[in-house]
């Protein structure tokens, strides 16, 4: 805070003086240094060129230190593949842009403190030059062509279809927070769902008569495999929202009645950025940076990466929806009730009597809704 | 003999004129004015009386954001309930959000800087009497008080304005129970929007008509000023897209009121489901952004088209490369409407989409740079006098560039994947048209200050409101560059949430940024009184106060009603015979006929003394068309 503190009251003591210093000349300009009466220019003409030129040498100055400051907080540690490709075609970007930053702003900002008003100095006259004109129009253009197809390269493979051994995880948005749902350690497969069967239990409308329901399981947390590609397929069930992954440089937007996928290799386990970033308290979050209402700014989930057989363990210490709310059952079509059932059995031997009971009584259940 | 009786007709349609311009009371003078400056001031003025609120909001969100924990109680006279215990409500600062965009862009960008200049320098530039269309201008600006009615009222309803950001995404714009602003604040700021867009429909009509059948006698298209050439492109951007955001704007409002689809989809809120089927929430991005995407050039080529202007007559210098110039224009006019996507790479768009888009929108900054070029070319070897007016177009060449650059980054669908909807983007924006075009009009205020008021604003006060506002510009929006690479999302009204003390690297430099805008916003305290005084104290201006060339300074130093007491010059040249060799002067105006500067023409232009007869002999016809 000190050294912002410190830099800001150095602009504006620079902005102060100048201003000072401009009064002084103007004053003097009035006290009789000799005027072109019909001269629209006045004194601080050289005051104002000067200005810029001390811009230019504060100013990069100052966008230098700032970067030097903040450079070990921008783009946090990548901890995806394709992130640490972006990440370098981004800085290989900022290294084109900054360089066409500073010397256009550099002719900018030099040429008024050179060519500044003079009494008796003629413009010159010099109102086209096909040739330089042409070199640069090619030269913006060639850049930008690199740019792009290397850009282009990069996003084709980040869009292109997930490999087929892809984890499977569904992300739902709402009004505020995440529904984390994962396929089941069965049949690798998510169930349907449908809107219309949401309510306070099954907050993701997943639909019983789909066989693919009934392994899935829900957490409050994400957690993810290192090194496997994971294929997030997102919804949303009430208004837009978007999910980011600020570390693994992950961003779709959620969309109410059009699923959105995205598709990457988280690369560093919680514990690795643990210990790379010496936080011991570091997570992984997951935000929403589609504005969605109120709650926006806290719609917030941690997400953990796993080694691989870390993930597994946790994945079958997770309890299916249906061992959970045994209740469900009674809305297992008939024919794929024995299938439902192993679930509830299996897992639950204490919950086994109710789960009979409302299967025998499905009005019991109907009133649950 | 036609010409004869043509001739009589113009005598007696000036006396009636001037006749009339005489009878003009008040309400007609200054009102319900036909007269396209008294329209154009108009504009201004509402312009920067939106301008303060649209930055007081802007100051109160920052406070927010840069001093969390700050006891706002002391705003509680003004804002009442949206302040709770001493914090700002949350929905509140989703609102001042929302507005300021909202305002900024259409209100101040969009109708003050566009509304102000096209309407006063078209008619005067090109030399006609007025627009093609007095009663359409003028039903054009009421049009626009209107909506700015409607959208100001809307900050004082018991539910809030509109809150789903300026760019009103369904489906949170649409449910009123998504949040408390989607309800009336929504409705009021739908139908502000749609008489806006009128407003701006029958403006940019006019303005094109105007610049196409009224041209003086030899104003050809080759010999405009850049300003209209921008003019001109801009209200073809705005007749061809804002018509799509009306339709965007009257599918939502189908939407909220009469139970239609269009935009929504299986949605589960409140507790129930909605029986809505079949909607995309695509669809609206699609449409609005085919607007959006033009409104962000609609809003910078006039700031482009004045500097153009005021960077030639200051440095007493052609305009470098006049004709790459145009085609830069007309390049992004033609791009604007082929880029909109680049706003929807992570939407859940198709990839192949985003491709394409892609690479059309890295095109754009071709034109873009070639613009940049021949500024500082223009610069180059010039005779530069530094008016209040030509500092900010230094300045607006210098945001332009700054942040058009990072457009190359967030332009990159790969890169945008990260750095969407987060301060980098705020930061890109912010510079690269919001500064940008506010420096333009600026600069245009201080330019065209003597033609509108016949008075020149204090320079003094131009300077030291210039460098406040510039340093100040620059300390708000580069650091927030580093705020967006840190991964803060924008449109959060605190970053608790991030975790892992990514919120606690940045509160020192949030804290900067709020109190560089705090400054810069009080230092238009200086423009403002510096405006207001003038208009009544200012030292009184000469016919043509910056020795420029375009038709403007040959009118009387407060134009009447028609603009040219006698007949309307002719024109023979470009704007831009700065500092030609051999001439006397560093200035020829446009209305300066080849066979008066022997001594300073190019051999090719000798050629064209002979066609001088020619364009003298379209007086009758130009005279004519004024008389229906």
């Amino acid at each position: 805070m000190t050294y912002l503190i410190g830099l800001l009251s150095v602009v504006f003591l620079a902005l102060a003086i100048m201003i000072v210093n401009k009064s002084m000349a103007l004053s003097k300009g009035i006290k009789g240094v000799e005027q072109d009466p019909d001269s629209s220019v006045d004194s601080a003409n050289n005051m104002n060129a000067i200005g810029f030129l001390v811009f230019l040498v504060l100013g990069s100055i100052g966008a230098t230190w700032s970067f030097l400051h903040s450079r070990p907080d921008l783009l946090p540690v990548a901890a995806s593949d394709h992130g640490l490709i972006t990440d370098r075609m981004f800085w290989i970007s900022m290294g084109v842009i900054t360089f066409a930053f500073f010397v256009t702003n550099a002719l900018l900002f030099t040429f008024p403190f050179l060519y500044r008003y003079r009494k008796g100095r003629v413009a010159a006259f010099y109102p086209v030059n096909h040739k330089l004109e042409l070199i640069w129009t090619v030269i913006p253009a060639v850049v930008m062509a690199v740019l792009v197809f290397s850009g282009w390269r990069t996003w084709r493979d980040i869009t292109s279809q997930a490999p087929d051994n892809a984890v499977v995880i569904e992300l739902t948005g709402h009004q505020f927070g995440w529904y984390v749902r994962y396929s089941g350690n069965d049949d690798q497969k998510l169930g349907n769902h449908n809107y219309k069967l949401i309510n306070e239990t099954n907050s993701l409308g997943m639909d019983f008569t789909d066989e693919h329901c009934f392994d899935d399981f829900t957490a409050n947390e994400m957690h993810l495999p290192k090194g496997v590609p994971v294929l997030l397929k997102i919804n949303a069930q009430d208004v837009l929202h978007s999910v980011y992954l600020p570390y693994q440089r992950v961003k779709m937007d959620a969309v109410p009645g059009m699923p959105t996928k995205f598709w990457f290799v988280p690369n560093k386990t919680t514990d690795e950025m643990r210990y790379i970033t010496g936080n011991p308290e570091f997570n992984f979050k997951l935000n929403c940076t589609e504005v969605c209402g109120r709650g926006h700014f806290g719609m917030a989930i941690t997400v953990f990466v796993d080694e691989p057989e870390e993930y597994a363990a946790w994945c079958k210490e997770q309890k299916p929806f249906l061992t959970q709310n045994p209740d469900y059952l009674a809305k297992v079509p008939e024919k794929l009730k024995s299938k439902a059932r192993k679930y509830i059995e299996v897992a639950a031997p204490a919950a086994s009597d109710s789960t009979q009971a409302s299967g025998a009584t499905p009005a019991a259940a109907t009133s649950l809704r | 003999m036609a010409t004869e009786t043509l001739h009589a007709i113009d005598t007696h349609a000036h006396s009636h004129d001037e006749h009339e311009h005489h009878e003009l009371g008040f309400v007609q003078k200054y009102i319900f004015s036909e007269d396209h400056k008294t329209i154009a001031k108009q504009y201004l003025i509402s312009g920067i009386i939106w301008a303060f609120f649209g930055g007081a909001m802007s100051i109160i969100f920052r406070l927010q954001l840069g001093f969390p924990n700050m006891d706002l109680t002391w705003l509680k006279p003004v804002l009442g309930q949206w302040i709770v215990e001493g914090k700002l409500e949350k929905e509140f600062y989703l609102a001042l959000v929302t507005m300021h965009g909202t305002i900024m862009v259409f209100f101040v960008l969009t109708a003050g800087l566009s509304g102000t200049f096209s309407n006063f320098l078209i008619p005067l530039q090109i030399g006609a009497r007025d627009m093609a269309s007095g009663f359409i201008n003028m039903l054009s600006y009421w049009f626009f008080f209107v909506a700015s009615v409607i959208m100001f009222a809307s900050l004082f309803i018991e539910t809030g304005p509109a809150s789903g950001g300026w760019v009103i995404y369904p489906p949170l714009s649409a449910l009123p129970q998504a949040m408390p602003g989607s309800g009336l604040g929504m409705t009021l700021w739908l139908s502000s929007m749609a008489l806006f867009i009128v407003s701006q429909l029958m403006g940019g009509i006019n303005y094109i008509c105007t610049i196409i059948n009224l041209r003086t006698r030899g104003m050809s298209f080759t010999k405009l000023p850049l300003t209209i050439w921008a003019f001109f492109f801009t209200a073809i951007l705005g007749l061809l897209s804002f018509p799509v955001l009306l339709s965007a704007a009257l599918l939502l409002i189908f939407d909220r009121s009469f139970g239609t689809s269009f935009y929504l989809s299986e949605i589960y809120i409140g507790g129930e489901a909605l029986p809505n089927v079949g909607g995309s929430a695509i669809l609206y991005q699609h449409l609005f952004w085919f607007l959006g995407h033009p409104e962000v050039y609609i809003v910078l080529l006039p700031a482009l088209g004045i500097t153009s202007e005021i960077i030639a007559t200051n440095s007493r210098k052609p305009i470098f490369g006049y004709r790459a110039m145009i085609g830069s224009l007309m390049g992004i006019t033609l791009l604007a409407f082929i880029v909109w996507a680049h706003h929807m790479f992570v939407t859940g768009m198709n990839p192949f989409l985003g491709s394409v888009f892609m690479f059309l929108t890295l095109i754009i900054a071709v034109p873009s740079a070639v613009k940049a070029f021949n500024y500082i070319t223009t610069l180059w070897r010039g005779n530069i006098i530094f008016t209040p007016a030509m500092l900010f177009s230094i300045g607006l060449v210098s945001l332009f560039i700054s942040g058009g650059l990072t457009g190359i980054i967030l332009g990159n669908s790969a890169l945008d994947i990260n750095l969407h909807d987060t301060y980098f983007v705020v930061a890109h924006f912010h510079l690269v048209m919001g500064a940008a075009s506010f420096f333009g009009l600026m600069a245009g205020v201080y330019h065209w200050f003597p033609k509108m008021f016949g008075r020149i604003m204090n320079k003094t006060a131009g300077y030291v409101h210039f460098w406040f506002t510039f340093v100040g510009v620059y300390c708000v929006f580069f650091p927030m560059h580093y705020i967006g690479l840190a991964g803060f999302p924008r449109r959060y009204y605190s970053f608790t949430a991030l975790g892992n003390g990514r919120m606690e690297a940045f509160v020192d430099m949030n804290m900067f940024i709020s109190i560089a805008a705090i400054i810069t916003f009080t230092a238009q305290a200086i423009f403002t009184v510096n405006f207001i005084y003038s208009i009544f104290k200012g030292k009184r201006a000469p016919q043509n106060p910056w020795s420029s060339n375009t038709l403007e300074w040959t009118t009387p130093v407060v134009p009447g009603h028609g603009n040219w007491e006698g007949e309307i010059p002719a024109v023979y040249r470009w704007p831009y015979d700065y500092s030609k060799p051999g001439s006397t002067t560093d200035f020829i105006p446009q209305n300066v006929p080849y066979s008066a500067t022997l001594e300073s023409n190019f051999p090719e232009e000798n050629e064209e003394i002979a066609k001088e007869k020619e364009i003298e002999g379209l007086l009758d016809i130009q005279n004519s068309s004024y008389n229906h």
